[in-house]
């Protein structure tokens, strides 16, 4: 029995949405009502109403990171707030692990928010007149924990997002870097099993974003977590992403992995985001090798079919032979040579101008 | 013939407005002046609003819901109303608050005397509470500015409390100073309770917003009516009725500072699991700390200003004093007074701004003694002045303590001082000074109120409810036009409109000084910074300040009220045109530069037009500080409503006349400050600011 409970929640995705919507405004019910599933932008606005979520429906699985894409306007950081539940949705389910998110009263509300999520902002939402680790211990401390375990917890955070040292500086003494660090780590003191960051990277400088992606790309490592990253950067979510979802006025024109999103653009709007991609940047090695080629000059140097094209292609163009793809067991999958390199590093360019 | 027609429509206000203005005069000729006449002057129909607020008063405080309370000299059972009781409770806690603080800084016996008996404090001589000395008081401001911001604070404090003392102005300073250390916690609390209230629910902000909009335009005096029927004639009624005028600033400041919270942080103290409670008290208040600390700053001062008022209704300390004296045109000694006024305004008003903006700091690795050192060394200096005040008794044998306590015009005084000062300048101008007078009571004054009063009633509503509709279509017009209505209603139009020309005439003069200092000084860094600092000074001047100079120069004339209303009101228009100035982003300067403007045609072309709005608003807080002034310069004989209010301070059934008085000055400034507002938002909304 009990081993059929894990098993069920295993298979269970973690957040599931179904058909969620958002519309702002006075009247929204009343209008989303009479409207009858139709949206039409222009007949909401005409009643005082702004579509902010149209129709989305999605799950996410444990471990997995989403990243939602799109400019500003486009919903995403609604569909985020009505998943947190810091906006009503107007019609849809949501649940979280398997439980109804909308039907929650405040007091279970609250008690999911302590126990099961974190949330990294893009203003860092810090408390001015706190420390940096009496933020970090805010959530603990909120929770009732005793001051001591919350500061030793805390303190534990303070050194996993390496701000050592730091701890008692305010706010106002940190950088921008830094203040989104003391945002992670108080986000993370509760060890919550689902963590939303909204836009956490767009207000810091080009270099310290890009140092922040790595850490992220760390701790993730570390700690694999349920993910739901918002970001307008498209390279950004190609970075980070296990799968994408890109959105436009509301609506989720496409979810999918980096690669697919690469390759096949479901619609016009996602293949202006795609075009100018380098492809070798989110294509693997499995994409684009030959796996029925069983020739004989097979050279020495063998490399893994989920490697990004970018990290072997240099590798690759200097050996006159082909090269081996293997599998993670290590067996071989297929070939790969020199011109399908070429090809993806240059070939498309030269079609598309 | 086209060409006009393109004109009006191209101008489409300014052609309406000339119709207007045509519509006006001809109806200002046309409508014969009678009594009879409704389109001259309409007929009092709410008349009998005074009366109908003076029965429901005197029913609620003598009728309404007796209660059994047990009387304890008669030792019966007695019905009394209840409304009566509470106030009566309301007023002894109140009292006894004001004497506890008062006689911790003067000594005294009646905080012994409530826990005991007067039998008990004539037995016992030693029963006498000790007065702290006043250096103690003195260093304690020192210490306080110090650890606020530095050196700087701590001298103009020490100064400020040292020349209080030797002045020999201690005892009505701490009596004023007691009243503002029970009114402005009073305040406070009563404020961020309405206004997180406000905060947490629309429908209550909704309910307070057109409250404190009236309560920011009612007169001082106002205030002191209705105080003084619920809680009689003290120190109570002065601090409940500064209690009363304080608490709305803090309301608005409390709203406004928790809703510049950024919506993040609310969200991550709700991600973090907060509940209501949590939210507001560890979250959304400590974060808005400064705004509602400002707040603080806004009440103390407010405190300070209707304590010095509520003299007017018996309260003590050196607004009464100062009334005494101007009542009996000593003016050394009121220049003494006022000048007393003026430091305690200006070191409490940077104490608590000073506060506002001190962030915390860390202190967790401090010791006890580091992270107490200033409550430790004022402890010890508690001590050591003590000590001192007890070897003075000594040396003093003969005259005053002057370590404890320097006692009420026992001090130096310098009131021989201003008053040859003051009598040389009447004596040697006075041939110049008559004239002015003469000259702007006569050709100016008399002619200017000749018109308003003129001028038919139903030609004001056109003029009025025209520019409302030019400005904001009907709405406006109607809002203005309520307003009027009650004016015109009531049976004071006449004294209305003689305030509406003694703050019209002050809102201009005010108006164009105040406009073209402000050019003038907003042209460079250090003058704009200077006329800043001046304008913050001044304005934390309680307004009675203002008469004191005006009264030695002008006498008791229109003349003396109107040149402290354009003294007053030019500090809004001056900051107001100084900020909208400056706030013009650099770019446009830069853009201005590389077009090659000269100063005058950056000042016409780029600055004074987006700056115009902002220049606006200092109108509107003109015209608020004039009608003010115009109000309290009843105190030394005006003719308008102001002259009414006071009137009905005296008068035993004086509460409804003195509201509905008041909600006419206050209908005044509304009705005003709606017309210029819409203009400027309008204004602002085309310019894209």
């Amino acid at each position: 029995m009990a081993e059929k409970i894990t098993k069920k929640t295993i298979d269970q995705p973690v957040i599931k949405c179904e058909s969620v919507y958002k519309i702002f405004g006075n009247n929204a019910k009343r209008v989303f009502r009479s409207a009858g599933g139709v949206i039409d932008q222009d007949v909401f606005q005409k009643a005082g109403c702004i579509v902010g979520v149209n129709n989305a429906t999605f799950e996410l699985f444990e471990g997995e990171l989403l990243v939602v894409m799109g400019l500003s306007g486009s919903g995403k950081s609604t569909l985020l707030r009505c998943i947190s539940r810091l906006t009503e949705t107007t019609a849809g389910k949501i649940y979280v692990e398997g439980r109804d998110l909308v039907a929650m009263n405040n007091k279970e509300l609250i008690e999911l928010r302590r126990n099961k999520m974190g949330m990294v902002f893009q203003s860092f939402a810090l408390l001015p007149h706190k420390t940096v680790i009496e933020n970090i211990a805010f959530p603990l401390q909120i929770k009732g924990n005793s001051t001591n375990e919350s500061i030793n917890r805390a303190m534990e955070m303070v050194d996993l997002v390496g701000l050592g040292g730091r701890e008692n500086y305010f706010p106002r003494q940190l950088s921008g870097g830094q203040q989104q660090r003391v945002g992670i780590a108080r986000s993370l003191a509760v060890e919550p099993d689902i963590w939303f960051l909204d836009e956490p990277f767009s207000a810091l400088d080009p270099l310290i974003r890009k140092e922040m992606q790595d850490e992220f790309l760390r701790l993730q490592g570390v700690l694999g977590k349920t993910i739901l990253f918002v970001t307008h950067d498209f390279d950004e979510a190609l970075r980070l992403a296990d799968r994408i979802a890109i959105m436009k006025d509301g609506i989720i024109e496409q979810i999918d992995t980096p690669a697919n999103i690469v390759l096949n653009p479901a619609t016009e709007y996602v293949r202006k985001f795609t075009q100018d991609v380098p492809r070798e940047k989110v294509l693997k090695i499995e994409a684009i090798m030959d796996c029925n080629a069983k020739s004989l000059k097979i050279g020495k140097l063998t490399i893994s079919k989920d490697a990004l094209i970018e990290t072997v292609a240099e590798a690759v163009l200097s050996q006159a032979e082909l090269v081996r793809v293997t599998n993670e067991k290590g067996d071989t999958v297929g070939v790969i040579d020199r011109l399908r390199i070429i090809n993806v590093l240059f070939g498309d360019k030269k079609s598309s101008g | 013939m086209s060409e006009m027609r393109n004109y009006i429509s191209n101008n489409k206000k300014l052609t309406q407005f000339v119709v207007l203005l045509v519509i006006f005069f001809s109806l200002c000729f046309l409508i014969s002046p009678s009594d009879s006449n409704i389109l001259w002057r309409f007929p009092p129909l709410i008349a009998g609003l005074p009366l109908l607020i003076n029965d429901c008063v005197s029913y609620l405080m003598y009728e309404f819901m007796p209660i059994e309370i047990y009387d304890s000299e008669i030792e019966e059972y007695e019905e009394r109303p209840l409304i009566k009781e509470v106030t009566r409770a309301l007023s002894s806690t109140v009292l006894f608050c004001i004497q506890v603080i008062r006689e911790i800084l003067l000594g005294g016996v009646k905080t012994i005397v409530t826990f005991t008996s007067w039998d008990f404090v004539n037995e016992n001589k030693w029963a006498y509470w000790p007065a702290l000395p006043w250096t103690v008081v003195c260093s304690a401001a020192i210490l306080l500015g110090y650890s606020l911001r530095g050196f700087g604070l701590a001298t103009l404090a020490g100064l400020a409390s040292m020349y209080i003392s030797i002045f020999g102005q201690w005892e009505p300073a701490m009596e004023t100073l007691s009243l503002v250390l029970i009114a402005a916690p009073a305040s406070f609390v009563l404020g961020l309770f309405f206004g997180v209230l406000a905060y947490r629910n629309k429908s209550v902000e909704s309910a307070l917003a057109p409250l404190l909009n009236i309560a920011q335009t009612m007169p001082h005096f106002s205030y002191l009516v209705p105080a003084m029927v619920f809680f009689g004639v003290g120190d109570h009624a002065g601090a409940i009725a500064t209690i009363i005028f304080a608490t709305p600033p803090m309301i608005r400041l409390t709203i406004l500072g928790l809703k510049k919270v950024s919506p993040e942080v609310t969200e991550a103290a709700l991600m973090s699991g907060c509940n209501e409670f949590q939210l507001m008290f560890r979250v959304l208040i400590p974060t808005a700390r400064r705004d509602i600390l400002i707040g603080v700053n806004q009440v103390i001062m407010q405190c300070l200003a209707m304590a010095v008022i509520a003299s007017f209704i018996g309260a003590k300390g050196l607004g009464f004093n100062l009334l005494l004296a101007l009542n009996g045109l000593r003016v050394g000694q009121a220049i003494e007074l006022g000048i007393c006024i003026v430091l305690i305004a200006v070191v409490l008003d940077k104490l608590s701004l000073a506060w506002a903006n001190k962030q915390v700091d860390y202190f967790a690795d401090l010791n006890f003694m580091q992270r107490n050192k200033y409550k430790i060394f004022l402890f010890f200096l508690l001590f050591f002045w003590s000590i001192i005040a007890y070897i003075g008794t000594f040396l003093f044998e003969e005259g005053f303590n002057y370590f404890y306590l320097i006692p009420h015009n026992k001090g130096i005084t310098t009131e021989t001082f201003w008053q040859g000062g003051v009598d040389w300048i009447v004596d040697t101008f006075f041939f110049q000074l008559k004239a002015f007078n003469e000259f702007l009571i006569i050709s100016v004054l008399l002619p200017m109120k000749h018109a308003y009063l003129s001028m038919p009633v139903i030609a004001t509503f056109v003029l009025i409810m025209g520019i409302g509709y030019i400005i904001g279509g009907l709405k406006s017009a109607f809002i203005v036009g309520f307003f009027l209505i009650f004016i015109a209603f009531t049976e004071w139009w006449d004294r209305a409109l003689i305030t509406a020309y003694m703050a019209t005439f002050g809102v201009i003069v005010s108006a164009l000084i105040g406009i073209t200092v402000g050019s003038i000084c907003a042209q460079t860094n250090i003058t704009s910074k200077s006329i800043i600092l001046i304008c913050d000074t001044f304005q934390t001047f309680p307004s009675f300040i203002y008469l004191i100079p005006v009264i030695m120069l002008f006498g008791v004339t229109d003349t003396s009220v109107l040149i402290a209303v354009i003294v007053y009101a030019t500090i809004p228009a001056t900051r107001y045109t100084v900020e909208g100035l400056r706030s013009v982003p650099d770019t446009l300067h830069d853009a201005g530069s590389m077009s090659g403007v000269n100063r005058l045609q950056r000042w016409l072309k780029i600055e004074l037009p987006l700056a115009f709005p902002h220049m606006m608003l200092g109108v509107n807080q003109t015209v608020v500080f004039a009608l003010f002034m115009v109000i309290i310069g009843a105190m030394i004989g005006t003719e308008d409503l102001g002259q009414y209010i006071l009137k009905s301070l005296s008068d035993k059934h004086g509460i409804g006349n003195g509201l509905t008085l008041g909600f006419c000055v206050a209908f005044i400034g509304l009705a005003v400050d709606h017309l210029i507002r819409t203009w400027a938002e309008e204004r602002k909304k085309a310019l894209g600011l």
